[in-house]
């Protein structure tokens, strides 16, 4: 702008404040969904020292604030993964095939809790539980039948499952290697962030210090022979669920990520080997521009740091790449199709902000797992985002917006004070110890229920235009009630036709690993070859490793 | 004076979901209730055996892992075993409609779903409670 110029707008800019600023205002809270103020308008002088070099850049370029890859959904859309899985692997089998057959291009699988917790389905530990919020995985016996006529060198799976994550993975791998699939050839994911268990999940086995190691392991293992392996996938989806603001969200998810990278060094890896299979996984909330400053704020963040802090020198080693999931504790159980068009708001800003994979949550997840109804109409929003609404035509389209840049920024130095915060600690597992992540989010999620039920938050359908005696016609997606003995009948004959000597040879070689500092991932891969359960092998590990034994907070 | 509700805030289970367990357990506490919360991954015989040890009015148990018919009835039947009985059960999380009635028909009091706002549970408790802690 020329002298004139810019005097002519600081004269407008007054004016129009003088004259909004007179203008009556809705008694409403205008506030973001984290309770975070913004203004009401904005406007260059918000962002006049955004310097497009150091603070944009070019997609697919240092910092990468506009994208991971040069050019984005025009290569491809997002993987559409439609996280999975309930009752037995036949089952989740059945309905794997009906996604993909509706235009699903990547998998998704959702263990049931004593898969989680690493529990056989004959454990009595496991009553009630087998197969009601995912799928039973005993053995490889399982998981053979879970890809029945899937090609995995062909689909990406997504493996959502953390403390036994070595386990699951070396089933997957001896399911392909059976199929004749090197494991090179084979790509996914595994969740394995235990460290967003202990802050926010809550699915632990081990404590900390033994589980880094697993994690180390399986770093070290992956990218040695499993290089399209995503090692980790850090993430925020929990931590937001639990009931974190925004910015919680993205300061504690990256701050998990730093902390596995130094255990990556420490454990001896170059950074740059290990690094680009480090992914990551957001929620996409229900406010809209602060989400996608979210996932901005997020890839700056993390090219700067893997950069200057850790002296990456691969690009793929500043890339972060990421998985949505549109947020579940959005959704209500009143006027549940209203939740469609919440889950479509959200995908979209997952889009717009750059994600590399979505999954869309169905209308009926408050009630009960999806149904296949359910679930179709909510790969089908994904759908109409990607060939419809033409939002994939062009990227990063808010870049340059005063209000996206400038929020983008506040998101930035919001999560650098909680880096601070949490270096005062000691570190990430210091501060898990002192309960302070927990009592943050613990926090925020009664303080957000306050504001729900003073109506200060209006969530339509629940505290504003609710409906007396509503009833609830959608259908509801029921688990065969047979799961679960079924399930304990095929664990008996898994352990009768097996090599019994052999299994416990290599539970004995297992138990000796763990008390050494081999690498456990191929002696377990081992295990799972010749069928040992994933209870056989937690319990073994158990036995070395101890149990965590939770803080309570409230 | 009143003397003050003594409730035990559960999570029965494997499940880690712990949102709405403390949320409730906090809204409790500031209601003027003493609340002790279990932590998390506790088996029935664990919480029936704590609520006899406090000495509590009244259980609320959170499940959002499907497996709420297990266990509920399961901790119905170990406090009976107990002979405390007199301890009432209520519960919240994913439960559909159809197995809410099943379990309230089984003896639990209530079982409150998403979106129940907080003071419902406390008029509810006080309502049961009020009479006798006079």
């Amino acid at each position: 702008m020329n002298e004139e110029d810019k005097k002519k707008y600081s004269e407008n800019k007054k004016r129009y404040f003088e004259k909004a600023e007179n203008i009556k205002t809705q008694d409403i809270d205008f506030t973001t969904i984290s309770s975070e103020s913004v203004n009401p308008l904005y406007a260059p002088d918000d962002i006049h020292d955004l310097d497009y070099n150091a603070d944009l850049g070019f997609p697919g370029e240092y910092p990468y604030t506009r994208g991971v890859y040069p050019n984005m959904y025009r290569g491809r859309f997002w993987t559409m993964r439609q996280f999975a899985g309930f009752g037995s692997a036949g089952d989740t089998n059945g309905r794997y095939h009906y996604l993909l057959d509706h235009g699903q291009t990547g998998l998704s699988v959702a263990f049931d809790m004593p898969t989680i917790m690493g529990y056989d389905s004959d454990h009595e530990r496991s009553l009630g539980e087998v197969g009601k919020c995912g799928v039973a995985i005993d053995s490889l016996r399982d998981m053979e039948i879970l890809f029945d006529e899937i090609d995995l060198s062909k689909i990406t799976t997504s493996m959502t499952i953390n403390a036994p994550a070595s386990i699951l993975l070396s089933f997957y791998l001896a399911a392909g290697e059976k199929k004749g699939i090197g494991f090179h050839e084979m790509g996914g994911t595994i969740q394995n962030d235990i460290l967003k268990e202990y802050i926010a999940q809550k699915s632990w086995i081990f404590p900390p210090e033994p589980s880094m190691r697993i994690i180390t392991d399986v770093l070290e293992f992956c990218t040695r022979n499993v290089p399209k392996w995503n090692t980790i996938s850090i993430s925020g989806y929990h931590i937001r669920e639990a009931g974190s603001t925004a910015a919680q969200e993205l300061a504690f998810t990256l701050a998990d990520g730093f902390a596995y990278v130094e255990a990556g060094i420490k454990a001896g890896l170059d950074v740059d080997d290990f690094a680009p299979r480090l992914s990551f996984f957001f929620n996409a909330h229900l406010d809209f521009f602060e989400e996608i400053a979210k996932y901005r704020a997020a890839r700056i963040i993390w090219a700067k740091r893997m950069k200057e802090k850790y002296g990456a020198k691969k690009n793929k080693s500043l890339l972060l790449r990421f998985h949505t999931q549109t947020a579940g504790c959005s959704l209500t159980a009143q006027q549940p199709e209203n939740n469609i068009v919440r889950t479509a708001f959200q995908g979209l800003s997952a889009v717009l902000g750059g994600t590399q994979s979505l999954h869309t949550n169905s209308m009926d997840e408050t009630l009960a797992l999806p149904s296949e109804k359910a679930v179709r109409i909510a790969l089908r929003t994904q759908q109409i985002i990607a060939h419809e609404t033409g939002v994939v035509n062009t990227i990063d389209p808010l870049a340059g917006s005063y209000f996206i840049e400038a929020k983008t920024r506040e998101m930035k130095e919001k999560a650098e004070d909680y880096f601070q915060k949490i270096d005062r600690f000691g570190g990430v597992i210091k501060a898990i110890e002192k309960g302070f992540f927990q009592k943050e989010i613990s926090k925020a999620a009664y303080e957000y229920q306050k504001l729900v039920e003073s109506r200060k938050k209006i969530i339509v359908g629940l505290n504003k235009f609710a409906m007396e005696n509503e009833e609830i016609d959608i259908p509801i997606l029921k688990i065969n009630p047979e799961v679960e003995k079924n399930q304990r009948e095929a664990i008996a004959g898994v352990r009768e036709e097996r090599d019994n000597d052999k299994v416990k040879r290599e539970l004995e070689r297992l138990r000796k690993a763990a008390e050494n500092t081999d690498n456990l991932v191929p002696v377990i891969l081992d295990c799972a070859r010749c069928y040992c359960t994933e209870g056989e092998i937690i319990s073994e590990l158990k036995e070395i490793f101890g149990e965590y034994q939770e803080p309570i907070f409230l | 004076m009143d003397k003050k509700i003594r409730v035990l805030i559960a999570k029965p289970g494997l499940d880690g979901h712990d949102r709405g367990a403390k949320v409730v357990a906090n809204a409790l506490k500031d209601a003027g209730m003493e609340v002790i919360y279990t932590g998390l991954h506790q088996t029935p015989g664990m919480i029936a055996e704590s609520a006899v040890q406090e000495d509590v009015d009244v259980i609320g148990l959170s499940i959002l892992s499907g497996a709420h018919m297990t266990m509920f009835p399961k901790v119905l039947e170990l406090l009976k075993e107990k002979g405390a009985d007199d301890i009432m059960v209520f519960g919240g999380g994913i439960i559909p409609a159809e197995d809410m009635e099943k379990l309230e028909a089984e003896g639990v009091a209530k079982i409150f779903g998403p979106g129940t706002n907080t003071h419902d549970i406390i008029d509810f408790l006080k309502a049961e409670f009020g009479e006798k802690k006079k």
